[in-house]
């Protein structure tokens, strides 16, 4: 399961629905071995894509850089899906690189046709990606402390 | 001649999990013979057909061994190499 702050879920999606169409993606970390996710990292998506994402390799190794400093991990991976459901593509699948993340998806296949006002339109959920199986899991939002 | 190598948490089980280990050679492409020589299967994750696999990103110190000379790029004793999976998805 995936306990995450509603603001970092409301600073999830307002970084998805700033980038649709194209796809916006950052990590959440959280101090190591915690499995809590506080500080919300959005990535400047390197491939400007509707249908991909890649961080910056130099945007990378400074997150994992300071991730390191700060003793923290990345809790959540987050991406959007644009035109598709919030569930792991393919390639998602194929390139998944850290097994012990939660990898959050959401999409934004709802915006632009009239609504897509209320957080309750974008789709959001958790998985587990490991050696290529989707494991997915509960998402419980809990009030900011 | 010894060079520090980080090592991403997917790639820990062939290091018996370490973070970090230390490794020889002149160039990437000797570092990683030798990484592999001392964890069996390293070098199959990050080469594929004699280049760096295109979702795996390595560093010399602070900069992308791709706008160095990829794997043939010289490295020195001191040097820190730092793997790193992409993260990137469609």
């Amino acid at each position: 399961m995936l306990k995450i702050g509603a603001h970092l879920i409301a600073d999830v999606i307002a970084h998805a629905r700033a980038d649709h169409p194209d796809e916006a993606c950052g990590v959440i970390a959280g101090p190591a071995g915690s499995q809590v996710p506080t500080r919300f990292i959005p990535m400047v998506n390197a491939a400007r894509s509707p249908t991909f994402y890649e961080f910056d390799s130099r945007d990378l190794l400074a997150l994992y850089r300071e991730m390191d400093d700060l003793d923290e991990e990345p809790i959540v991976i987050y991406h959007s899906h644009t035109a598709t459901e919030a569930y792991p593509s393919r390639t998602d699948i194929a390139l998944a690189g850290e097994p012990g993340a939660h990898y959050l998806l959401v999409s934004t296949r709802d915006e632009g046709a009239g609504v897509g006002t209320s957080d309750t339109d974008v789709e959001i959920r958790s998985f587990r990606i490991v050696d290529g199986v989707v494991t997915e899991e509960p998402v419980e939002i809990v009030p900011m402390a | 001649m010894s060079i520090e190598v980080r090592i991403p948490t997917i790639l820990r089980p062939y290091t018996d999990g370490a973070k970090q280990v230390e490794a020889t050679g002149d160039t990437l492409a000797a570092v990683i013979a030798d990484l592999d020589a001392r964890h069996v299967g390293l070098r199959d994750r990050l080469v594929e057909d004699g280049a760096l696999r295109r979702f795996i990103n390595v560093y010399l110190n602070d900069e992308d061994v791709r706008f160095l000379g990829g794997i043939d790029t010289p490295v020195a004793d001191g040097d820190s190499i730092t793997i790193l999976p992409a993260v990137a998805g469609g």
